[in-house]
This record gives C-alpha cells, structure tokens and sequence, in this order.
C-alpha cells in the first residue's frame, strides 16, 4: 500500500529530472560539448548519491513548514504538486517543483485546519528571493575568477576546449548531487512520517527507511533524467541567454554552489560554529538559481544579451506555481477524502468533509500539541532491524558474478565475431580475387584465342602463297616444256595459237616475284619469335638456313620447298642433311620436330 | 580522458606549424619576386622550390588539423569557423605559390622604370599577410589581443592598394616602351600581387568576427 502511494511522490520525482536535469547539463549537451548519454549517466549517480547522502536538510524545513502525516495527504500532496508542474510544463510556464510542493503542503494545511508555520515559510520563501540572488553573486565572482585565469594562464583554445570538456563534466557532477541533496525533500518530503521504520544493515553501513525513501526517490530522478530530459535539454537550453562554453560552466557552479549551500548541513554546522547565523536547509529551485546566476553573468556583460521577457514570465511562473499547486492540492484532498474516503491526516482538529467544517473536538487538544509535527523529531519506536550483511554480501557476490559472466560472454561474442568478420573479409578478398583471376584468364584466353587465329590465318596465307608460287613454278616448267616443243617443231609447221598459248603462260608467271617477297614478308611476321629462339639455340645459322627452317616448321615437303625457293629437291635434301649436321641433330631425332618444338 | 589533452596537445602543435609554413611561405614569395627582378635566376628557382614543398606540407597539416576537429568533435561550436579561417590562411600560400610559378612559366618583361614599384609592392602585400599570421597565432592564446593587429593589417591592405594602382597607372600612361599586351600583363602581376594582401584583409574580418563569438 505504501508503495502504491508513493507513485505520487515518485511521478513527482520523474518529472523533476526530466525538467532539473536540463539546468546542470543543458549548456553542455545543448552546445554538443559532451554527449546526452554521458551527461545523463553522470547526473543520474549523482543526483542519487546527493539523495541518499545530504537529503535530510532540506526535508526537515518542509516537514515543518507543514507535517502531511497521513500516507493517503501524502500521495494526494505529491500528486497535486506533479500535476501543477507538469501542468504548467504543457502550458510552456516557467514552474518550478520546490514552488509547487510548498504550495501543495500549504493548500493541506489549509484543509486539515492544520496551522503553517509561518517561521518556516519565511524561511522558505526568503530562499526563493536569496536562492536567485546568491546565484547571481556566485556567478559574478566565478565569471571574474575564470577570465582572470584565462587571461593569465594563456592557454591554447584548443586545449581549453578539452579543459571545458571535462570541467563540464565534472562541475555536472557536482550539480547533479546538489540537487539530488537539495530537491529530494520536495520529491518524497512530504512521505517521511509515513516511511516504513525499518533499518537495514549492510555490514558496512546502514540505511534507515528515510534514506530508504530519498534512494526511491533519486532512482525516479534518475528515470527522469534518462527517459524525458534530452527533449528538455536540446529545445528549453539556453533560452534565456545564448552561453557559451566558458560561461556554462560558471552558470551550473554558481547554481550546483547554491543547491549545495541551502542543503549542506556540515556547512550550516560550520557556520554556527563560526558564530555566524546558521544556514536555512531548504530546498531550492534549481532553475531560479540558474535564472540568477544567468542574470549575474548578464549584468557583468552588460546585460545585452538577456530576454528580459523570459525573465518576467519566470518571475510570473514563481507566483502562479505555488497557488496553482495549493489550489489543486486542496481540490484533490477534498475529492480524496469525501469521494474515496482517502484519510488525508492522522489529527485533524478541523477538516472540510461536503460543505460543513466539522469540529473534532476530541482531537482539538491533540492536534494543539502536533500543529507543527517535524518528521525528524517523531517519537518514533526502535526500528526493525533487517540484517542484509550476508543477503547484501551474496547479491554483492552473484551481482559480481554475473557480471564477470556477461563481460566474459561478452568478450567471446566479439572474438567470435571478429572472427566472423575476418573470415568473411577472407572470403570476400578471395572471392574478389578469384573473380579477377578469371577474368584475367578469360582475358588471356581470349587474346590466345585470337592470336592463335592470327597465326591460323597467317599460315594459312603463307600455305596459299607458297602453293600458289609451287603452281607458277609447275607452269614455268610447263613453259618450258612447251617451248622445248615449239622448238623441236620444224620452223614451216609454227602457229600463231602455239604463240598465244606461250602468252598465257607468261602471264600467269608475271606475278610470281611478288608472291615470293610478300611469302618472305609472311614468314618473317609470322616467324619473329621463332627466328630468335632459332639464333639464340643454333647460332651462327645462314639466312638460307633460317629460311629452311620456317618452311620446314609449315611441315612442307621437299618438293613443295624445292619449288618455292627454286631449287631442285635433291639440293634440298642436301640442305636438311647440312642443317643437320649444323644443329648436332641425332639420327634418331626428326628436324621438322625439332623445329616445331622452338 | 589523457587522451584527449594529448589529442589538442596535437592539434594545437599542428596549428602552429601550419602558420610557421605559411610564414615561410610569405619569406620566399617575397624573396622569389625580388630575385626575379633583380635577374638572379638560380635564387629565384630555389625560392620556388621551396615554397612548393611548404604548400604541399601545409595543406597536408590542415587536412589532418580538420580530420583532427571532425574525428574528435574538438571545439563543436566554432570548428567550422576555425577550420574556414585555416582554409584562407592556406590561400595566402597557394596564391603565393601561384604566383611564383606564373613568374616563372610566363616570363613577364618588366623594365626597368617600375622595377622598384613592383618591388614595394610586393613588400607591401607581405607585410599585410606578415601582421595577419601572428593576430591569427595570438587568437588562439589571447583572442582580446587580437585586435592590436588586426588594425596593421587593414593599413598595409589599403597601402597595397594604393602602390597597385599607382603602378597600374605607370604601366598605362607613363611607359611607352610596351606595347598593349605587355601592359596588360604587367597588369595581371599586379593585380596578382595585390590579391594576397586582400586575403589577408579576409582573414583580419574571419578573426575579428571570431573573437566576437568566442567573447560572447
């Protein structure tokens, strides 16, 4: 049940982190200096770690400005004050949670007839005006520091600008845990009363179930933070004055300094020590502070730079928030306690039930005693004691295990997937590589192809010629013949078609030089590479020889040579024997195979 | 988290020798002119090759300086701006290279009369660029004394301009001895000439604007 109301609280909570957030690291994320994910991890530790650590302060001033002591006020509070912030947040108003909560306790107060500490609402109020103006005076001083540094120091821009990085960083940090200190009291402030009261013991601390509550309430921020925030980082950023990086980092100190300042209770102590007024905790706005501390750096500047219309309708939003927020809360106590007959406080002396105030006479005298009821001085019974020293220490250890696990699963998936990756790099490398050898193969194929072609034709040519030069040959010795028998022939028998068929013998013959230079021409194209390799294995080789050679290589007979190089066979026979002899060719072994093989 | 000191340790060593280049640069464009107008051949081929070499390293130490500023999101909200600044400090060396080069391919015939003007207008447009490079070294230590310089560079621009036009005029109407497309090339030197001390006015306003944003 407990849990069930603090949704409420914890809404409340979401919705500060979603619009507080934006404060400490909307300067940074805004401007791309530092990354949203980075920025909202850092805020989300340190808003808890500021929670559960320095929460009380500021609890204990709300508690008493007006103790909701009943869980179902509780809730209804809290709720009033989500509604009123993120009513205000749709409208675009300027809202602010500590504001909205204040008003809400006031607006219980004033249905229970419980009495408002007016101490502690001049105390509360008084921070609202001096929260903006410290602020202010905080970031003069700083903005001055800074520039004199710089001024000073020299240093590269470049290398400022990693300076800044990290400063950003750090400065955040401290930011997000001065408003996890400061502003937890507004998020579960108003549920302490009802906590449960319990201690759990850790072996190495303990945690009572306030601080229980403030980590519930961190972790909400914290949600908030990761889930809503960017949105209100990136649009809401620097709306009331352009920053830049050197000014952001003044701006979030001087607020993470005043936060921390209304929340710091060794602070107060010290204070008090030094014979000085101690240090009222209460929770401040965390965008009233950045508000001042804008203004300060403003007025130092000059004040050309700041909105003033933005600023008035800030200054508008921190009178409407508390009475918008009161009204609703004492609109929705009246509905929760006549409608669901929520218990809203545990001694009203005076509460509104329909349109009567009924008079609780019983409990006038009571409620004289507990009009102002501060959480932390309940008179509370010893607590439950929950040892969680072995529980904490196992959780610890399966924690760590599993943890162990999954980086060690984690490293062996991204081995195997490197793995992977490389094997398929491998795969397309060699499958690249492959493709280009075959087409470098088809390629030279291809160009095999067509040169064997080449040659094919070219022999083919060469063939044709010299078969062609064998026929005139036949025919110049048919001529021959042909005179021989002219000759023969008694003068008194000669024709004239005995001439004519001379003619026409004659004519065939006339082309027959030419045929010859171009079947050398032929030859020589043909046989480039094969006369190199013949002079370098048989040097010293005649250009007759040679000649031998590549007819020998077109596998022609000693005839068909014989007839082309006009020589009787016999001579080529001797020719081939001499060749032989000049190559050291074995008996056994063929010349035209030899030559071939070149 | 050392890693990136480390990384603007760098980057910042690398903007510095980018200027030292172009400094060099500015020296031999100088040098270059007045040994091609003092006839001194050998020097003149020498001053070439040297300002070759320092544009090729310049423009390779600014693509890495960017690379640098894109890879590590270094300065996000002024990277382009720097960058563009770079971008025109590396113009003054590739049109001083340029121009070198011209001086050498085509040759121009420059008598004797103007010789001296050619020669202090040169000295001018260096010295504009001479006071632009040490206001853009100071804007990343000191950008308020940015301005200190800023003010010397405006002046020697507006005297290149003046010595520019005067020399033009000379070219035009005094010298006789050339005939139309000689003046026309002497005047393309010129005008040249005068163009480096304009980028260096360029990079006087980049700076100027700069330092306001940065200020802001």
């Amino acid at each position: 049940m407990f849990l069930f109301f603090l949704t409420s609280g914890l809404f409340l909570g979401w919705t500060l982190g979603a619009n507080d957030a934006s404060n400490v690291f909307g300067s940074a994320v805004g401007s791309k200096m530092i990354k949203f994910k980075q920025a909202a991890i850092i805020a989300s530790i340190f808003v808890i770690l500021g929670a559960v650590f320095q929460g009380a302060g500021g609890s204990h001033t709300l508690g008493k400005l007006g103790s909701v002591d009943a869980l179902g006020g509780a809730f209804t509070v809290a709720l009033a004050a989500g509604i009123a912030v993120f009513w205000m947040t749709k409208l675009k108003l300027p809202v602010s949670t500590s504001q909205a909560v204040v008003g809400a306790i006031i607006g219980w107060n004033f249905f229970t007839n419980n009495p408002t500490d007016m101490s502690s609402l001049t105390k509360i109020v008084t921070t609202w005006i001096s929260g903006p103006i410290l602020g202010g005076i905080f970031a003069i001083l700083l903005f001055q520091l800074l520039q004199y540094t710089l001024k000073k120091s020299r240093i590269h821009l470049i290398k400022l600008d990693a300076y800044i990085k990290y400063a950003l960083l750090i400065v955040g940090a401290f930011g997000s845990y001065s408003l996890g200190a400061n502003n937890i009291a507004n998020v579960v402030g108003v549920f302490i009363p009802s906590a449960p009261d319990i201690l759990l013991d850790f072996g190495f601390f303990t945690m009572d179930g306030t601080q229980l509550l403030f980590l519930a309430g961190g972790i909400s921020i914290a949600v908030g933070i990761m889930t809503y925030s960017k949105k209100v980082m990136m649009t809401v950023g620097n709306s009331l004055m352009k920053l830049n990086a050197e000014t952001a980092i003044v701006v979030v100190l001087a607020h993470s300094l005043v936060l921390f300042v209304f929340s710091s209770q060794n602070l107060s102590d010290f204070f008090v020590s030094l014979g000085l007024p101690a240090i009222p905790l209460v929770p401040v706005s965390s965008s009233q502070a950045i508000v001042g501390a804008i203004l300060g750096i403003g007025i130092i500047k000059g004040g050309r730079n700041i909105q003033l219309n933005v600023i008035g309708k800030i200054a508008i939003g921190w009178v409407i928030t508390p009475v918008i927020a009161g009204l609703i809360s004492f609109f929705a106590l009246f509905f929760m306690s006549n409608l669901f007959n929520l218990q809203v406080s545990q001694n009203p002396s005076k509460f509104v039930k329909g349109d009567i105030f009924v008079e609780d006479s019983k409990n006038s005298e009571i409620d004289s005693k507990t009009k102002v009821i501060d959480p932390f001085e309940f008179d509370r019974s010893e607590p439950t004691i929950i040892e969680l020293y072995k529980p904490a220490v196992i959780i610890a250890l399966v924690i760590l295990m599993i943890i162990v696990f999954y980086q060690f699963y984690t490293i062996l998936r991204l081995r195997e997937k490197d793995k992977l990756d490389e094997e398929e790099d491998h795969f397309i490398k060699y499958n690249a590589q492959q493709v280009l050898l075959e087409n470098e193969l088809k390629l030279s194929n291809s160009a095999k192809a067509e040169l064997e072609k080449e040659i094919e034709f070219k022999e083919k040519e060469q063939k044709k010629i010299a078969l062609s030069i064998i026929r005139k040959n036949e025919i110049l010795s048919k001529l021959k013949a042909e005179i021989e028998q002219i000759k023969s022939k008694p003068e008194k028998s000669l024709k004239f078609s005995d001439l004519n068929t001379l003619k026409v013998l004659i004519l065939d013959n006339l082309n027959l030089e030419k045929e010859r230079k171009s079947l050398d021409i032929y030859i020589k194209e043909l046989n480039n590479t094969f006369f190199q390799n013949l002079e370098r294995k048989y040097p010293g080789l005649t250009n007759n020889e040679k000649k031998l050679c590549s007819l020998l290589r077109l596998k022609l007979s000693s005839k068909e040579i014989a007839s082309i190089l006009n020589i009787t066979p016999k001579s080529v026979e001797v020719n081939r024997y001499r060749l032989r002899k000049k190559m050291n060719i074995k008996k056994e072994e063929k010349l035209s195979k030899i030559i071939r093989k070149l | 988290m050392i890693n990136i000191f480390k990384r603007s340790k760098s980057v910042a060593i690398s903007i510095d020798e980018f200027f030292d280049k172009v400094d060099l640069g500015t020296l031999n464009f100088k040098k270059g002119v007045n040994n091609y107008i003092d006839g001194n051949a050998i020097e003149f081929a020498q001053n070439l090759n040297s300002i070759t070499v320092l544009e090729q390293e310049a423009d390779t130490i600014q693509r890495k300086i960017g690379n640098d500023f894109y890879l590590h999101s270094l300065m996000p909200n002024y990277s382009s701006d720097i960058l563009n600044l770079l971008e025109t400090v590396d113009d003054i060396i590739d049109m001083s290279k340029d121009l070198l080069s011209q001086f050498d391919v085509e040759n121009p015939n420059i008598p004797e009369a103007i010789k001296k003007d050619f020669i202090e207008l040169v000295s001018a447009s260096s010295k504009s660029v001479e006071n632009v490079l040490p206001a853009a070294r100071i804007f990343f230590t000191q950008p308020d004394n940015v301005k200190d310089s800023i003010q010397k560079v405006l002046f020697y621009h507006r005297e290149t301009h003046n010595l520019s036009t005067s020399l033009k005029r000379k070219i035009f109407q005094e010298i006789d001895s050339l005939i139309l497309s000689e003046k026309l090339h002497l005047r393309y030197f010129a005008l040249h000439i005068e163009q480096v001390s304009d980028v260096a006015k360029d990079i006087a306003h980049q700076l100027s604007s700069l330092v306001i944003k940065i200020k802001m």
